[in-house]
């Protein structure tokens, strides 16, 4: 081990000598009574909230029903006038069944280079979860999901929840995750307060962020 | 936190931390500059009310927010008392999972290793994600020195890296410009800023990312700090808002993190504490739009050569401070700077640290060992707005306090003004008879300036006995802006005893008051220059002797009373309540 | 209930009509008073300026003179805030001192605390026919968590005008020795704060601390303004004259 490393080491023992050498960490007491398990909400309730809290933050939210999935994105890509739709190599082609345009299918044995990413008007993908209480979609780079980039690099994301992928609070959704996959929280499109603390949509990330909330 | 005997007099002595930590000169001499430019102020004031109301209403929102805060507490002080091993847990997982982890002791260290990793990508060139221990270690600083250019591509770093300035807040380091100012940096600094630029925040939001965008899908190079790090998992969180940190977090192929050894918490499900504290208290949404948590590497996602820089620079001889430790739990919200008075009347440019505001005036002195930052701790009001907003609940004016009297003890042996006149005004305060010839010596030296003021005649019975404009130096500081009062011409011990000297008191009846508002100017004062400082010596108080007897008949307050004891200030040198 | 008046130094030496409010108050209520003239002053001061040592001997002191008393009453936010908030921390080195601080804090009571929480009064049949704004001063307000007590007992004031205070939670700069070792800041706060006071048109600025009180009515003379300051417990001890 490095030097510097058994030195911080050393340190920090001495630092801590008013620590019982027999305190473990679970001996020190951590309060849990926050609410862990969301509001008792049913899913047609956490799916009104989810959708009222994605739009709070400039989202656009479509809801229907599965079999209506096709038709509500090929909506969405005619109103945003897409030509070129990515989308990861897993996603279900009937989500895009209603879209006539060109398609990107990215996989981890064929990435399109950056500049590729960079050029496409819309990245269409699923979510791992989603957070009611803050209007929160959760990527882990699973199925439907791809790598982080292409949900990253476009302009235009169109973000697909199932109707079981709603959850009601923070602690409920990490419960769901795999902490070692890459996960991406998105709430909201690109924002910031940097200028007198005003908030305004639309930096580096995604500008337009559609989400289909399925019923 | 309790306060651990034992821990107070027997502080090992650990080496201090270095960087942009301490202002090169004293806070009220910084502040005094900042004070006086308006349109500063008029900005600092502007942005941080608008923040204050939005946080109060997001906090609002939530029903266990209390709770929450307690958790985040507790589990912060879990951290703090086991460091060592879960930084040993962090390091075997993140390096499990493909990351290489790297020790760094102090602020020269962490450059040098930094620096050597981008070199040995060949790059001369890096993009960096917002992180305040890279500024606090003068990261960029460091790698121009070695050749390599570092953009920073939040669009607030951004603004103040075009300007060449200083950051004055710890989540918007632009806070003290305003749109126009903005505008005006972009189209003398940024090459590709359109010609017909405004001043609206979109349009500058566009701009920054039409200029850094290039940059973003061509640059090899990345450096990040992270708000957490999962002692269990070895994973890293970034919270941010626009998207540049994912594109630094993601795109390139070599992604160096800084991260102070504080920043860790020991399991993933921890983070859905701070996940929910950290927005509501920093930027007041219940989420930010961006979090991002990775794992060492991931083939065919994001960099693959990831490295970690675990930091001290101070952080263990902060550690070893019981009362002050609490510090380290700090998750960089600056709830505490947005609705601090003080910051809000000089920004965070005075504090002349990365970390402003009151948690940097307890940071910055705690990383540099307080002799080198004196002046902080004192930077406060102790007014304790900081202490009812931190989500994760530092007792801030608690280690200010605790920080001031490390200073005074630890300046034990010189000699001082101030010391001789505490120690002189604690050895009168400690005894009755000390006390009452102090009361009496200051009402009867001030007496003939109070007649001669013009003002002292317009003294009310119970009030003080008029008001002085002008006190000497260093009182001065007082007079400078505010009336100071004279002692009333009887104390409430003397009308206490008159009162139980007259036959018959107790069956006296209430005289009543004259409802009349009292006097107006009745301004407070500083400590009676005259009095207090003497020398312990019992006689030099003591003016001649006036045993408890009523002044004068005017001065019977009993009957006149209250109607207006106006506003008060202390008395022979005593400025009572630190607010 | 025999109660023990820690009346406080500054306003011994500056505001006795302060104290003899207080007297007033409770004595009309029935309740015997007493002044235990051996009390000094608090230690706040040291305390807050960094003095522990110089603190230590009038903590002691304070604890010495005012064990016998089943309950405590100053008229000052502050300084029943070091007492309750500040002595346990500063004793806790010291079993025994702590034992008897831990036992003697609670029962140290701010003037409003004192008349709403413990003899559960609201009305005193005060008159006090003024235009009125209230400062809730921060170690009150924030150490204490006073509340709106003191707003409640003056709202029991006949004939007042209460008028609410913009940014009234805001320090108004005094700080203690901050006023003087920051001026600058300390006077930028103030000036904002008599700014307020101005806006309210108030006749009269209340408060629970005479010493922020002198602090912005220092300022508010400066500028020649008529406002007044007052302690709000001499508000609440005037009987208009029509007793």
């Amino acid at each position: 081990m490095s030097e510097a490393r058994a030195e911080i080491m050393a340190r920090l023992r001495a630092a801590l000598r008013d620590v019982p050498p027999d305190e473990t960490i679970e001996d020190v007491p951590v309060a849990r009574d926050y609410h862990r398990d969301g509001t008792g909400a049913g899913p047609a309730q956490l799916r009104d909230l989810l959708a009222e809290r994605v739009a709070d933050y400039r989202a656009t939210v479509h809801r229907c029903a599965a079999d209506d999935l096709a038709g509500t994105v090929g909506t969405i890509l005619a109103e945003h006038r897409t030509s070129t739709l990515l989308v990861p190599h897993d996603l279900p082609e009937d989500w895009h069944a209603g879209y006539p345009g060109t398609i990107y299918r990215d996989s981890a044995n064929f990435p399109y280079p950056l500049a590729t990413l960079d050029a496409t008007d819309t990245v269409l993908t699923g979510c791992a979860v989603a957070i009611a209480a803050t209007g929160t979609l959760v990527l882990d780079a699973g199925m439907a999901q791809g790598r982080r980039a292409i949900s990253l690099v476009p302009d235009h994301h169109v973000c697909v929840v199932g109707a079981d992928q709603v959850v009601g609070t923070v602690p409920e959704a990490l419960a769901r995750l795999d902490p070692v996959r890459p996960l991406t929280f998105v709430a909201g499109p690109s924002a910031t307060s940097d200028i007198e603390f005003d908030r305004v949509e639309g930096v580096h990330g995604p500008r337009h962020l559609d989400v289909v909330l399925l019923s | 936190m309790s306060v651990a005997p034992q821990g107070r007099r027997l502080l090992p002595v650990l080496p201090h931390g270095s960087g942009h930590l301490a202002p090169p000169q004293p806070f009220p001499q910084r502040a005094r500059a900042a004070v006086a430019d308006p349109q500063l102020r008029a900005n600092i004031r502007r942005a941080t009310r608008t923040i204050r109301d939005k946080r109060a209403a997001a906090v609002s929102e939530v029903d266990d927010w209390e709770q929450l805060r307690e958790a985040g507490r507790t589990i912060k002080r879990r951290v703090a008392r086991h460091l060592p091993e879960l930084l040993e847990r962090f390091e075997r997982a993140a390096t499990a999972a493909g990351a290489t982890v790297h020790w760094a002791r102090d602020a020269a260290e962490a450059n040098r290793i930094v620096t050597d990793l981008v070199r040995a990508t060949g790059s001369d060139e890096v993009v960096k994600v917002k992180s305040m221990v890279t500024q606090e270690i003068e990261l960029n600083d460091a790698l121009a020195r070695a050749g390599i250019t570092a953009s920073e591509t939040d669009l607030a770093e951004l603004i103040v890296q075009l300007d060449d300035g200083e950051q004055s807040h710890i989540l918007v380091p632009a806070i003290h410009y305003n749109r126009a100012e903005i505008r005006e940096i972009f189209r003398r600094e940024m090459a590709d800023a359109p010609a017909d630029l405004t001043d609206d925040p979109a349009v500058l939001a566009e701009a920054a990312r039409r200029h850094l965008r290039r940059k973003f899908l061509s640059t090899r190079v990345a450096i990040s700090g992270a708000n957490f790090a999962v002692a269990d998992t070895g994973s890293l969180v970034v919270l941010e808002s626009e998207g540049n940190g994912r594109m630094c977090l993601t795109l390139p192929e070599t992604l160096i993190s800084v991260v102070g050894i504080e920043k860790l918490v020991p399991s993933f499900a921890d983070l859905e504490v701070f996940l929910q504290l950290l927005p509501r208290s920093s930027t007041a949404e219940r989420m930010n739009p961006y979090t991002s948590v990775w794992t060492g590497s991931v083939p065919g996602d994001g960099p693959s050569d990831v490295h970690i820089v675990l930091l001290d620079n101070g952080r263990s001889a902060t550690l070893a401070d019981t009362v002050g430790r609490q510090a380290l739990a700090c998750i960089r919200c600056s709830a505490c700077l947005n609705v601090c008075p003080v910051y809000e009347r000089t920004g965070g440019i005075a504090y002349g640290s990365v970390y402003p505001g009151p948690i940097g005036a307890i940071i910055s002195p705690q990383l540099t060992g307080i002799a080198a930052n004196k002046s902080l701790p004192y930077a406060s009001s102790l007014c304790g707005a900081c202490y009812e907003v931190c989500p994760v609940k530092i007792d801030i004016p608690e280690v200010l306090v605790h920080l001031r009297q490390s200073g005074v003890d630890g300046a034990r042996d010189r000699p001082s003004a101030e010391r001789t006149a505490m120690r002189t005004l604690s050895w009168v305060m400690s005894d009755q008879r000390r006390y009452e010839n102090a009361l009496r010596a200051a009402r009867i030296s001030t007496g003939p300036v109070a007649a001669l003021t013009g003002r002292g005649r317009r003294r009310r019975p119970g009030g003080p006995a008029g008001s002085l404009a002008h006190l000497p130096w260093p009182l001065s500081a007082w007079t400078t802006s505010r009336d100071a009062p004279l002692p009333a011409r009887q104390s409430f011990r003397d009308w206490w005893r008159a009162r139980d000297d007259r036959p018959g008191r107790s069956a006296a009846p209430d005289p009543g008051t004259p409802a009349g508002p009292p006097d107006p100017g009745t301004p407070a004062g500083p400590p009676d220059p005259g009095t207090p400082a003497g020398p312990p010596d019992p006689g030099t108080p003591a003016g001649p002797p006036d045993p408890g007897t009523p002044a004068g008949p005017a001065a019977l307050g009993s009957s006149a009373g209250p109607a207006g004891s106006g506003s008060g200030r202390p008395a022979p040198s005593e400025e009572h309540a630190d607010e | 209930m025999r109660i023990g008046l820690f009346v406080t130094c500054v306003n011994d030496l500056m505001y006795p009509g302060t104290g003899q409010a207080v007297v007033r108050i409770l004595q009309r209520l029935g309740h015997e008073v007493d002044f235990p003239a051996a009390q000094t002053c608090c230690g706040q001061m040291h305390a807050n300026s960094g003095y522990r040592a110089e603190t230590m001997p009038l903590l002691r002191r304070f604890v010495d003179v005012f064990e016998p008393y089943q309950a405590i009453v100053a008229p000052s936010g502050s300084c029943a805030a070091m007492v309750r908030e500040s002595y346990p921390r500063l004793a806790a080195d010291d079993p025994a001192l702590a034992e008897r601080v831990a036992a003697l804090a609670p029962r140290v009571y701010e003037l409003s605390e004192l008349l709403v929480d413990v003899l559960g009064v609201t009305e005193l049949g005060a008159e006090f026919p003024h235009r009125v704004t209230y400062h809730p001063t921060c170690h009150g307000l924030r150490m204490l968590g006073l509340g709106d007590k003191p707003l409640r007992l003056l709202r029991g004031v006949s004939g007042i005008r209460l008028v609410a205070l913009d940014a009234a939670e805001q320090c108004c700069g005094f700080g203690g020795t901050f006023a003087v070792k920051n001026p600058d800041v300390s006077t930028a706060m103030l000036a904002d704060k008599a700014r307020h006071v101005l806006d309210t048109d108030a006749e009269v600025l209340a408060a629970a601390d005479n010493s922020c009180l002198a602090h912005i009515a220092g300022g508010l003379s400066r500028m020649r303004t008529g406002v007044r300051a007052m302690h709000y417990a001499e508000i609440l001890a005037s009987t208009g004259g029509t007793r």
